[in-house]
């Protein structure tokens, strides 16, 4: 193998020299629990580095810098954050339901972790190659609202419940719109499993790629891909279920010590692993963006790629105001389902308009009138501007 | 159009990430303790007793009337007057404090005691990084430690003590003109009173 | 035979769940046992290699159906603890019918085996195929379904939109202001 094919496939290489060590008939379990450990060594990593970078990025953001004081930078920052929470006292309340507050962190994580296997981080690097991988990820992400709820109920306090209660709504709602978003991209593959989705993306015509996002279905599908995961793992602006001005912390207010890092812990690996999704459905998964980049390993795009997708999420957050429960259903249900429905539309009549600058046209022009129109009737009923007070005689 | 607004503020917080690497003015973050902002003139924290000169408790201003112990909201001052007097800035003798205690935890930084100290005697200090460990005994500060100089003074408000200096000088003034007419009066009376002795002395005698 | 393991404990786990529900006396506790149930049919579903039935099972039972039936709890007030505790007053004739249903399964089960052990290779059951069977031999079905939850969406906003204003209270409203 050439050195940028072996530099490509570096850790399968050592997947298969280290499960050389056991006898044949171990060797795939053993294969299987390597790569279960690269997986949890990873993505917790990026967590850790996700949580210093948000916080140093947003201060930006705000004119202030972030943590500086613990290590260069402040890069240390989440090595003290773990012992803090680790060290802390974890209270359970009294009357809490002492099994459900103790398994609600516990479902979350297993159930965020086991979102991880379908994706492929690089060219044959993919934990479980599976058929219906789709539908796997999405059926997980839906046991990941159940976890929620169990965390609000069992604490026994109004506050944790309301939250649970508003955070289960605005998960379900915008599940819909999420599940059709993605499925035009299966459309066009033909396929469930992720990883034929990305060899799909993996050609050029000159040095561009063919990313599904470059397309006017591709583009419009990314896009409330990403609104509706943002909502799915209740990131800003659609926080309000962890609203810390309105809420305390919301289901998670009784929590603390080492089950309040979890959950923080699951909150982010759900983000970076529908990130991961929404890159291996739209931006080409671990393909090179210009056909000249190819000699840089495949698992370097997918990183970079995250990492892009993760800097986006924290810009949006560092902008945006928070939505309220009603305006977010309103958003979910008026605004996302329709346009989800038209894409769906649009997607096959791209298939069947056949090859030509006339299906991007058809097609863009369709999808730009719809959302220009929705846009300006959802909005027509609302006198948005300066708030005007009107004060008691 | 729908999303306008969104991508007007995504430029906004964009033009702010950008420019706190380059301009001051995006990051206005002081890292304290390392850079400081200097406090602005009518900073106030805790009080002081102004001294003159370079002896702190030779020159002491204050004369231990006890205006301030009566006048504090929460009574935080405590006074013993001393056995004797000594000399105040116009030459006058006065006597002066033989304990001056100042309880800084239940201080309120009110600036009653100045306003109402009618020899300049205590002022604000702009001081506030004052943790001790010694909960009660280090934060109750006595005569020795509550004394800071005129130029101290100066320093830390300066417009402040300008004026109180040249009040204080224009009393000194005042007080010595009047003195000096006060022994030129008793020189004069003290002139004419000898003559007439002399003149009759002199008569019986001529 | 690990196959046959990983049946037993599959099958005892989903034994398990369902016993837990029907004999609990926390309402919540039984929903979320109902949840390992159908946590345990979608592992039963896997293990023979139905990976859409799987898949589906999990986001359709565990993903919407468990939820609706916690906020159905929640929202009808059902979950305090019952004060009392005790058998209903017709427990035996309960046990009667209950074993006598299960006797009929038992029956419609054994008596279908030995007929229908597959020899040959079991048919790919990919999502294609099945996708494929839906658009074309079963879609008076698919379509039928389709209506079936439209309406129910349509019900359901239907019972919880709130009361229009009535004209007199809009009369009621012009004349105090």
């Amino acid at each position: 193998m050439s050195l940028t094919a072996k530099l490509d496939q570096i850790f399968v290489l050592l997947q298969h020299w280290i499960s050389g060590f056991f006898p044949l008939w171990l060797q795939p379990a053993v294969g299987t629990i390597l790569a279960v450990i690269a997986i949890v060594a990873t993505f917790p990593g990026i967590f850790a580095v996700t949580t210093v970078l948000e916080r140093k990025g947003l201060g930006r953001m705000q004119n202030r810098l972030g943590p500086n004081r613990v290590g260069p930078l402040g890069l240390l920052q989440p090595v003290a954050d773990g012992i803090k929470s680790l060290t802390k006292e974890d209270i359970v309340p009294a009357s809490a339901d002492a099994v459900v507050h103790f398994l609600a962190p516990v479902v979350l994580v297993a159930a965020i972790f086991l979102g991880f296997a379908v994706l492929p981080v690089g060219r044959n690097m993919v934990l479980m190659n599976m058929d219906a991988g789709l539908l796997f990820f999405f059926a997980i992400g839906a046991s990941t609202e159940l976890s929620i709820f169990m965390a609000g109920w069992s604490s026994r306090n109004k506050y944790s419940l309301l939250g649970a209660m508003r955070a289960v709504a605005q998960m379900i709602s915008y599940e819909v719109p999420l599940l059709l978003s993605s499925v035009v991209a299966v459309m066009m593959t033909g396929s469930l499993s992720t990883v034929k989705i990305v060899e799909a993306q993996s050609g050029f015509t000159g040095i561009f790629p063919h990313w599904y996002v470059f397309t006017p279905w591709g583009f419009a599908g990314f896009v409330l891909f990403v609104i509706a995961a943002l909502a799915e793992t209740n990131r800003s602006p659609f926080d309000l279920p962890e609203g810390e001005s309105e809420l305390v912390a919301g289901y998670f207010t009784e929590y603390s010590g080492f089950k309040f890092a979890l959950f923080f812990l699951g909150e982010y690996l759900g983000m970076l692993s529908i990130a991961g999704f929404g890159i291996t459905l739209f931006l080409g998964g671990w393909g090179a963006p210009f056909s000249f980049l190819g000699f840089v390993p495949s698992w370097g795009w997918f990183f970079v790629k995250l990492f892009g997708a993760i800097a986006f999420f924290i810009w949006l957050r560092g902008t945006l105001p928070r939505l309220r429960q009603d305006q977010l259903m309103n958003f979910a249900w008026k605004f996302m389902l329709p346009m989800t429905l038209l894409n769906l539309l649009v997607a096959g009549a791209w298939r069947f308009l056949g090859e030509g600058w006339s299906r991007w046209v058809v097609c863009s022009a369709v999808l730009l009138l719809a959302y220009v129109l929705l846009g300006r009737v959802l909005m027509r009923k609302q006198n948005l501007g300066p708030r005007s007070y009107r004060y008691a005689d | 159009m729908l999303g306008e607004g969104m991508l007007k503020g995504l430029a906004e917080t964009a033009k702010n990430f950008a420019g706190s690497f380059v301009s001051k003015e995006r990051l206005t973050t002081v890292q304290y303790p390392e850079e400081r902002i200097a406090p602005i003139e009518n900073t106030r924290d805790f009080p002081f007793l102004v001294y003159d000169g370079d002896d702190a408790m030779a020159g002491l201003r204050c004369v231990a009337c006890q205006i301030c112990e009566k006048e504090c909201p929460p009574k935080c001052i405590y006074i013993v007057k001393s056995t004797d007097k000594k000399p105040d800035f116009v030459g006058k003798m006065q006597i002066y404090p033989a304990r001056f205690d100042i309880d800084i935890s239940v201080c309120m930084s009110c600036q009653i005691c100045v306003e109402v100290c009618p020899f300049e005697a205590i002022k604000m200090d702009t001081e506030f990084e004052l943790s001790t460990t010694d909960r009660f005994g280090g934060l109750l500060y006595d005569r020795e430690q509550l004394s800071r100089s005129n130029e101290h003074y100066h320093k830390i408000h300066p417009t402040e003590a300008a004026e109180v200096d040249a009040r204080l000088a224009e009393e000194k003034a005042k007080a010595e003109a009047k003195a000096k007419a006060a022994a030129e009066a008793a020189a004069a009376k003290a002139a004419a009173a000898p003559a007439p002795k002399e003149a009759p002395a002199k008569e019986p005698g001529a | 035979m690990i196959v046959g393991i990983a049946f037993l404990l599959i099958a005892a786990l989903t034994i398990a769940g369902a016993v837990a529900a029907a004999v609990l006396r926390n309402l919540v506790h039984c929903a979320l046992s109902l949840t390992v149930t159908f946590a345990g049919l979608a592992l039963l579903y896997l293990q023979l290699d139905a990976q859409f039935a799987g898949f589906a099972q999990i986001l359709v039972y565990i993903g919407a159906v468990a939820i609706l039936v916690v906020f159905a709890i929640l929202l009808t007030r059902g979950a305090g603890i019952p004060e009392y505790r005790g058998f209903s007053s017709g427990w035996l004739l309960g046990l009667v019918i209950a074993a006598a249903t299960f006797a009929l399964l038992a029956w419609a089960v054994i008596k279908s085996l030995p007929a229908q052990v597959a020899t040959g290779a079991a048919p790919a059951a990919t999502v294609q195929s099945i996708g494929a069977a839906l658009m074309s031999s079963y879609v008076l079905p698919l379509e039928i379904v389709a209506v079936l939850l439209t309406v129910a969406l349509i019900g359901a906003v239907i019972v919880a939109m709130p009361e229009s204003t009535t004209p007199q209270s809009k009369a009621e409203d012009g004349g105090g202001r």
